[in-house]
C-alpha cells in the first residue's frame, strides 16, 4: 500500500458498523462514541452507509446461523485492505452463548479480526482505542 | 402495481436478509411482514442448564437498552415461584435503578427518533443528556449498561448513603433539559407536520393487537404493570400513568417524554424514603412448581414463565419481550403510510436499533435499485425539509396579503 | 364475576385442574378442543389481554400455555391444554386474535406443534437453512446446531471469499 494511501487511511478512517447477533449494548455504545461527549468524528472517524467504502468494519455480536452468510458477503464486498475489530465479550469469543443451538461461534471463527475489544459493553473509549490500535497496524 | 420493499439487515444486492417485508403501492404501504432469526441466541434453551442466578446475567442481556427489565422480570418470577418477599430496602433500590433506566431508554429513543426525521441536533443533544444517566449507573453500580443490580431474593449491590446526593444533583440538572425537549416538540410545526396522524392507530386495534407499553397508553389504553400489578416500591410512592388519547408517533413522544418527567419524581420519592435494611432474602430451595413475573420495562410489559422441577435449573423458561408484543401492530399503523415514514414508523415501537439498518427496493423484479441506509434516511430527511421549507414561506405569504 | 368463576359457568365440561397458586396467579387446566371458544369468550366477552404463550415438554405430552390477563383484576389467568405426542396439534387462535399470529408461529419452529387454521405457518424464529423437522426446544434435541460443523463454516467461508481467502 502507498504512502499516500496509509496515510489516507490513518488520518480519516471510515469505519462501517455490522451487528452480527448482538443485544444492542456494543451498537450503542459504538453510536455514542459520535455523541458529543466523546466525539470521534473530531479524530476524521466516521460511521458511513455502506461497505464498500469502509476501511475499519467494526463488528459485535456472536455469529449466529442466520448471520453467518450476511457476514461473509458484507467481507467480501469491503474494499481491502480492512481493518476489521472484534467489539464486545460476544465478537471475541461466543461469551455466555456459548453452546447454543443457534450460534455459530465467534467473529474470528468467520472472518479474520485485527482487534480485539473485549467488554459487556466496551466503554467509548475502549472502542476509540481499539480503532486507533487498528490504525496503528498499517 | 405493487412492489416489496425488504427492510433487511445488510447488503443491498441479496434479496433475503429482511427483517421487515413491506409491500407498496405507488408511494403507499400495503403490508407488512417480519422475520426474526438474526439475533436468534437460543437464550431460553440455554437457560435450562445455568442455576437461577446465572440466568439472571443472561436474561440481562436479551437485549442491552432495558438490561435491567429482564432481570426485574426474572426475579419477580422466582419469587412469585418461591412465595417469598424481598426486603423493602432491596424494593426501593430496584425501583430506582429501573426508573433511572427508563429515563435512559426513553432519551435514546428521543435521540434516534430526531435522527430519523432528520433533526440531528435533538439527537446529539439527548444522548449528551442521557450521558448523566449513564455515568450515574457507572458511579453506582460499576458499568453504564448491564448493571447486574439485581438477583433472586433482592439486590446484589447496594446504593450507599453517600450516593444520594450525587443521584439527586444528576435529577436537577436532567429534569430542566427534560422540560426542553417537550417544548421544543410541543412547539415545532415541522415535527408536528412529520410526527402527528403519522403510524396512527385506533383504541380498538391496539386491544385486538394486544400491544403493551407506551405505544398501547398513546392510544388511550389505561395499562401500566407498575399500577396493575405492583412489585418493587411503585405502591409507595406518588405518580402517574400517562396516556394519550391519538394513538400516532406524536402521542408516543409525548407519552414517553412525561414519563421521564415521572421517573425522576419517582427516583426522588425514593432517595427520600429509602429505609435502612436487608438487601436479599436469600432462597434456600427453589420449589416445584411454577412462576410467572411481569414488570414494566421501558418498551412495555416484560414477561418471564418459570416451570420448576426442584432442582437449581429451571425446567423451562419462557422470556417475552415487550417488542414482541408490539410489532403485530405494524398491521394497523403502517397501512397506508408513505414510504418516507416507514423509518419512523419503524423507530416509533422503539424497537432494537439493529432492526432498522437498511432497504432494498424492487421494481416488480425486472430491475434492482439498491438503496442502503443512508439513502432511506435520505427519503425521510428530504420529507422534513419540504416541510421546513413550506412553514418558512408560510409568514411571508401572509404579510403579502 | 370472577373471571374463573365465569369460565367454569361457560364451560362446565372443557375445565379441568384450577391452580390457585396466590391472588393475582390462576392455572385453569383445559380440554384442546374447546380453545378456540374459551380464547373468544375470554377475550371478546370479558375484556382479558394475551400477553403470550408458550409451550414445554413434559412426560405427559407437550403442555401449551395461553396466559390472559385482566389487567384492570390484577390477575393472569393461564389456560393449559396437554397434546399428545408425537404429533401434537391444536386449534390456531389467531383468527380471533390477532396478536397471536407471531407467538403461534414461534411455537410452530421451536417445538414442532401444529397449529390448525394459522394463516401464515411460515418459518419465523429460526435461520433460512435451518431443516424442517428439527425442533430444537423439544427434548429429544441434544446439543449444537447439527448441520454447521467446522468443515461447513469453512466451506461456506471459501465459496463466498473465494478459495484461500484468509
Amino acid at each position: 500500500m502507498s504512502r499516500l494511501s496509509r496515510w489516507g487511511l490513518r488520518k480519516s478512517p471510515w469505519a462501517f458498523h455490522l451487528n452480527a447477533g448482538s443485544c444492542n449494548n456494543c451498537d450503542i455504545e459504538i453510536l455514542d462514541a459520535l455523541t458529543p461527549k466523546y466525539d470521534v468524528e473530531r479524530f476524521g472517524i466516521t460511521l458511513i452507509g455502506s461497505p464498500r467504502h469502509a476501511d475499519v468494519l467494526l463488528v459485535t455480536g456472536v455469529v449466529t446461523v442466520q448471520t453467518l452468510p450476511r457476514v461473509l458477503h458484507v467481507y467480501e464486498q469491503v474494499a481491502k485492505p480492512c481493518l476489521v475489530v472484534a467489539i464486545g465479550a460476544c465478537g471475541c469469543s461466543t461469551g455466555i452463548f456459548d453452546g447454543s443451538y443457534h450460534v455459530v461461534g465467534p467473529v474470528d471463527k468467520v472472518i479474520p479480526v485485527d482487534v480485539y475489544v473485549p467488554g459487556c459493553p466496551p466503554k467509548p473509549e475502549a472502542i476509540i482505542d481499539g480503532v486507533v490500535k487498528a490504525l496503528a497496524k498499517i | 402495481m405493487k412492489t416489496t420493499i425488504p427492510v433487511g439487515p445488510y447488503h443491498p444486492l441479496i434479496e433475503e436478509p429482511e427483517l421487515f417485508r413491506v409491500v407498496v403501492e405507488g408511494e403507499r404501504v400495503v403490508d407488512i411482514d417480519w422475520r426474526t432469526s438474526y439475533m436468534h441466541r437460543g437464550i431460553e434453551k440455554i437457560a435450562e442448564s445455568k442455576t437461577y442466578d446465572q440466568v439472571t446475567f443472561l436474561v440481562e442481556r436479551i437485549c442491552g437498552i432495558c438490561s435491567t427489565s429482564h432481570p426485574i422480570a426474572f426475579c419477580n418470577a422466582v419469587e412469585d415461584l418461591a412465595g417469598i418477599q424481598i426486603p423493602d430496602r432491596a424494593k426501593y433500590i430496584r425501583t430506582i435503578v429501573a426508573e433511572l433506566e427508563r429515563i435512559h431508554s426513553h432519551l435514546l429513543w428521543l435521540g434516534l427518533a430526531g435522527h430519523y426525521i432528520g433533526y440531528h441536533t435533538v439527537w446529539m443533544w439527548s444522548w449528551r443528556y442521557r450521558e448523566l444517566v449513564c455515568d450515574l449507573f457507572e458511579r453506582i453500580s460499576g458499568n453504564r449498561q448491564s448493571y447486574a443490580m439485581i438477583k433472586p431474593g433482592g439486590v446484589r449491590q447496594d446504593i450507599k448513603p453517600s450516593e444520594y446526593r450525587g443521584i439527586v444533583a444528576a435529577l436537577d440538572e436532567l429534569e430542566p433539559k427534560i422540560n426542553m425537549f417537550i417544548g421544543a416538540i410541543l412547539d415545532d410545526p415541522v415535527i408536528l407536520a412529520r410526527l402527528k396522524g403519522v403510524g396512527k392507530m385506533s383504541r380498538e386495534d391496539a386491544m385486538q393487537r394486544c400491544t403493551v407499553g407506551p405505544v398501547a397508553r398513546s392510544a388511550g389504553v389505561d395499562i401500566d404493570i407498575r399500577r396493575d400489578f405492583p412489585y418493587a416500591a411503585y405502591n409507595s410512592v406518588d405518580w402517574k400513568v400517562i396516556t394519550q388519547a391519538d394513538g400516532d408517533v406524536f402521542s408516543m413522544a409525548v407519552v414517553r417524554l412525561l414519563e421521564c418527567l415521572e421517573a425522576v419524581k419517582i427516583v426522588r420519592q425514593c432517595i427520600d424514603q429509602i429505609p435502612e435494611g436487608e438487601l436479599v432474602t436469600e432462597i434456600a430451595e427453589v420449589p416445584v412448581g411454577e412462576g410467572i413475573g411481569v414488570e414494566e420495562a421501558p418498551r412495555g410489559e416484560c414477561f418471564h414463565y418459570i416451570r420448576s422441577d426442584g432442582t437449581n435449573h429451571p425446567y423451562r423458561l419462557k422470556v417475552r419481550a415487550p417488542t414482541f408484543a408490539n410489532l403485530p401492530s405494524f398491521r394497523s399503523r403502517f397501512i397506508g403510510e408513505r414510504v418516507a415514514d416507514i423509518m419512523i414508523i419503524l423507530a416509533s415501537i422503539d424497537p432494537c436499533y439493529c432492526c432498522t439498518n437498511r432497504v432494498m427496493r424492487m421494481d416488480d423484479g425486472t430491475s434492482v435499485r439498491a438503496l442502503d441506509e443512508k439513502s432511506l434516511l435520505e427519503l425521510s430527511w428530504q420529507r422534513t425539509r419540504e416541510l421546513d421549507a413550506h412553514y418558512v414561506h408560510r409568514p411571508r405569504r401572509l404579510l403579502e396579503l | 364475576m370472577d373471571p374463573v368463576k365465569a369460565l367454569q359457568v361457560r364451560f362446565p365440561r372443557g375445565i379441568g385442574d384450577i391452580l390457585e397458586r396466590s391472588a393475582s396467579r390462576v392455572y385453569v387446566g383445559i380440554d384442546a378442543s374447546i380453545i378456540k371458544d374459551i380464547a373468544d369468550f375470554l377475550f371478546n366477552n370479558l375484556g382479558a389481554r394475551l400477553i403470550i404463550m408458550s409451550a414445554l415438554e413434559t412426560r405427559a405430552g407437550m403442555e401449551v400455555l395461553y396466559h390472559f390477563t385482566f389487567d384492570r383484576l390484577g390477575r393472569i389467568v393461564t389456560l393449559r391444554a396437554v397434546l399428545p405426542m408425537p404429533k401434537p396439534s391444536i386449534d390456531s387462535i389467531t383468527p380471533i386474535i390477532d396478536g397471536a399470529e407471531y407467538t403461534e408461529r414461534e411455537i410452530m419452529d421451536l417445538f414442532g406443534i401444529e397449529f390448525v387454521g394459522h394463516p401464515n405457518p411460515t418459518r419465523f424464529l429460526l435461520g433460512d437453512d435451518w431443516p424442517e423437522g428439527v425442533y430444537p426446544y423439544r427434548k429429544e434435541f441434544h446439543g449444537q446446531y447439527p448441520y454447521r460443523t467446522e468443515e461447513e463454516t469453512a466451506a461456506m467461508r471459501d465459496e463466498i471469499l473465494g478459495k484461500g481467502a484468509k
